[in-house]
């Protein structure tokens, strides 16, 4: 039977993420109170293992690293059809970057145990840096394909997948164990459906902190962080907005004498 | 002959061909990291991998580089993951680079991660500047939070980081700078788990977006796939390139390839026009200066309005069909 570990992050939710705000003076975060949700991408993780269990039966963990409430993240993954879920949590792991997100993940995976795939979403929707994929297979030791479109060929040992490029793809033959990180072309994620919310709620979530994991404290967060912040500014614009106003054909009538005059259109 | 003493390690660009030209964005990149070595008093290094490269080695040279590892070999040819991850993770353990930059191609998005993974460093995606402090210390600028943040990797090296095409101006060509090639070999014990069959390039449609003099580019405010077609329509009339935020891209109203921002194109048009967008920084960014910029938004209070010339404040699905055809008028009188 197929192991797949699916990386899940939990993300402000996208659509309230901009009340998340530099402040002009203090240069500081202002924190609204915005929710965390399952990252867009790792919805179509999340459904290309459930298909793969669906077709050839897969035991599915689901891993996160974030904060508590991240917990509801993965129980959304166990509604959708996963196992076994792990959230690594510890006040030790906070504001870590790519590298030591990528690092407390792998010891995260090794702690589960053997893996067939491992299934990342391209990007998160917050810090969207798309390192954290192929970082982490760098970590265990494992083949990446990364942006995967679609799987074309599953093999015993080797699969052939489809990956994006900009204006076209390629077809790439990699060697499980691997990670692959998905875009949203690969499928269409299933909603959440009553009886995966009960079934979920007899699966348990398992928490493991810093010592579950048996690392040292300058290896994860901030601390194992090769990257910081090191200042936020905000910036002013230099152009002086001239509205545009009249009835809707007027509006049109007057941007194309705008646009006519500084030359961009031309009549015959 | 004399050796010189540099303070620093070299600054390296990894540079990308494709069919054996080397892109835009990598000589952009070897431009800018001349800048940055210039102010180092360091070499700028640069690693082409590729098939029959004796030619663009030495225009990389005439960009501004002093040495270039070529690794000239077909298995070179394509992007190799796992080959291509061992020939800069050993050169880089050797030479000791003080910066490394890769271009935000799908390669940029993949191989900088591999590496920085091996080498144990920071690496900051998507950056739309890069700067030395005073410190000398490489302050790398991303957009977030509806301002700018500066990342820097404090201690461990290289300091890595990717910038789209467009970021930084291309550089001058002068082809008497001198510089030299240094040959690269293949190593050949590399566990092989990865091989491309295949590479399928599709001619993209309409005006392409980087070298576009006009450019439309709709947002979440179409709506839906009808409001997006109008938004196309309004392209095609000017004969622009059309441009999209990231709603438009997830929706799957548009391809990726034609989101512009941090982690997208960056454009340099003339003309600007947004329709039913909010003027997110993350967007704003890839627009980079645009002669004349307008935008239509329903929400008067919008804050793309702070950012461009022109402003209306209408419904864009009504608006853009009655510009369009005003347009068309216009056109035939
Ligand atoms: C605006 C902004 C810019 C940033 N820039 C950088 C930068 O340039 N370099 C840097 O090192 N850090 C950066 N960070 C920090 C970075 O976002 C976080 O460190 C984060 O933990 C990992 O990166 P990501 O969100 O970019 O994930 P991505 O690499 O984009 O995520 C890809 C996939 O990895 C998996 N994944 C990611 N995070 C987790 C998680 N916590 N648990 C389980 N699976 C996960 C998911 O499958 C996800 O779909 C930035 C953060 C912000 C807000
Ligand atoms: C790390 C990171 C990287 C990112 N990279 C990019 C990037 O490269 N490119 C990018 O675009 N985004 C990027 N984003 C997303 C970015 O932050 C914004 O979310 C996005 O640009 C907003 O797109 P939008 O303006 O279309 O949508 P919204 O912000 O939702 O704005 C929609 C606008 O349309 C208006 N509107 C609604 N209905 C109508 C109507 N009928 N007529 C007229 N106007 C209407 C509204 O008033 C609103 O102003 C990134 C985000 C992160 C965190």
């Amino acid at each position: 039977m197929l192991k797949i570990v699916v990386c899940v992050k939990a993300v402000p939710d996208p659509e309230k993420a901009d009340q998340i705000r530099i402040d002009p003076v203090s240069k500081a975060l202002v924190r609204a109170d915005v929710p965390l949700v399952l990252n867009p991408l790792d919805k179509n993780a999340m459904e290309a293992a459930v298909q793969l269990k669906e077709q050839f039966g897969a035991h599915v963990s689901v891993l996160s690293m974030g904060p508590p409430p991240a917990a509801n993240v993965v129980k959304e993954c166990l509604a959708l059809g996963a196992d076994q879920g792990i959230l690594l949590s510890d006040r030790a792991f906070a504001g870590a970057d790519a590298y030591a997100t990528a690092y407390t993940l792998a010891r995260g995976v090794e702690k589960i145990g053997s893996y067939d795939l491992i299934l990342c979403g391209r990007a998160s929707s917050d810090g969207s840096t798309e390192w954290v994929g192929p970082e982490l297979a760098t970590l265990l030791d494992t083949p990446i394909v990364t942006m995967v479109e679609e799987i074309i060929e599953y093999g015993d040992e080797w699969w052939k997948v489809k990956s994006g490029l900009d204006n076209g793809y390629r077809v790439v033959r990699v060697k499980l164990p691997a990670v692959l990180t998905v875009t949203r072309e690969l499928n269409t994620p299933r909603t959440l459906s009553f009886s995966g919310i009960i079934k979920a709620r007899r699966k348990q979530i398992s928490q493991w902190g810093i010592d579950d994991l048996d690392i040292p404290e300058q290896a994860v967060g901030l601390k194992g962080s090769p990257t910081i912040v090191s200042e936020m500014t905000t910036q002013e614009s230099t152009r002086e907005v001239e509205m545009i106003s009249g009835t809707r054909e007027e509006m049109a009538e007057r941007l194309i004498q705008k646009l006519a005059d500084a030359g961009f259109l031309a009549s015959s | 002959m004399t050796t010189v003493e540099f303070r620093h390690g070299p600054v390296w660009v990894i540079a990308e061909q494709i069919e054996g030209r080397v892109r835009a964005v990598s000589f952009q990149l070897i431009g800018h990291a001349r800048k940055l070595a210039d102010e180092l008093g360091a070499p700028v290094e640069v690693i082409l991998l590729g098939e029959s490269l004796d030619e663009p080695a030495q225009q990389l040279i005439a960009a501004g580089a002093d040495t270039v590892y070529l690794g000239d070999d077909p298995d070179l040819a394509f992007y190799h993951p796992e080959i291509y991850t061992e020939m800069i993770v050993r050169l880089a353990q050797e030479r000791q680079p003080e910066i490394m930059l890769i271009g935000s191609t799908p390669m940029g998005r993949e191989l900088p991660a591999l590496v920085a993974a091996r080498l144990r460093t920071g690496l900051t995606a998507h950056c739309i500047d890069l700067v030395l402090n005073e410190n000398m210390i490489l302050e790398q600028k991303v957009p977030g939070y509806g301002g700018l943040i500066s990342i820097i990797c404090p201690e461990r090296r290289p300091q890595m980081a990717t910038a789209a095409r467009g970021v930084f101006p291309s550089p001058e060509l002068d082809t008497s700078r001198p510089g030299r090639v240094a040959p690269l070999v293949v190593p050949k014990e590399i566990p092989h788990r990865i091989e491309t069959l295949e590479i399928v390039r599709e001619e993209p449609e309409g005006v392409p977006l980087e070298s576009a003099a006009v450019v439309v580019a709709g947002g979440a405010g179409a709506g839906d796939p009808g409001g997006w077609r109008e938004i196309q329509g309004l392209a095609r009339v000017l004969n622009a390139a059309l441009g999209s935020t990231r709603p438009a891209v997830d929706e799957g109203w548009t391809e990726l390839e034609t989101m512009i921002g941090q982690s997208g194109k960056v454009v340099s048009p003339e003309l600007y026009l947004g329709v039913g967008l909010s003027g997110e920084l993350q967007h704003m960014v890839g627009i980079v200066g645009a002669k004349v910029m307008v935008a239509v938004n329903n929400d008067a209070k919008s804050p793309v309005f702070e950012q461009v010339d022109y402003g209306i404040v209408d419904d864009c699905r009504e608006f853009v069909p009655v510009l369009i055809e005003k347009i068309r008028e216009y056109q035939t009188k």
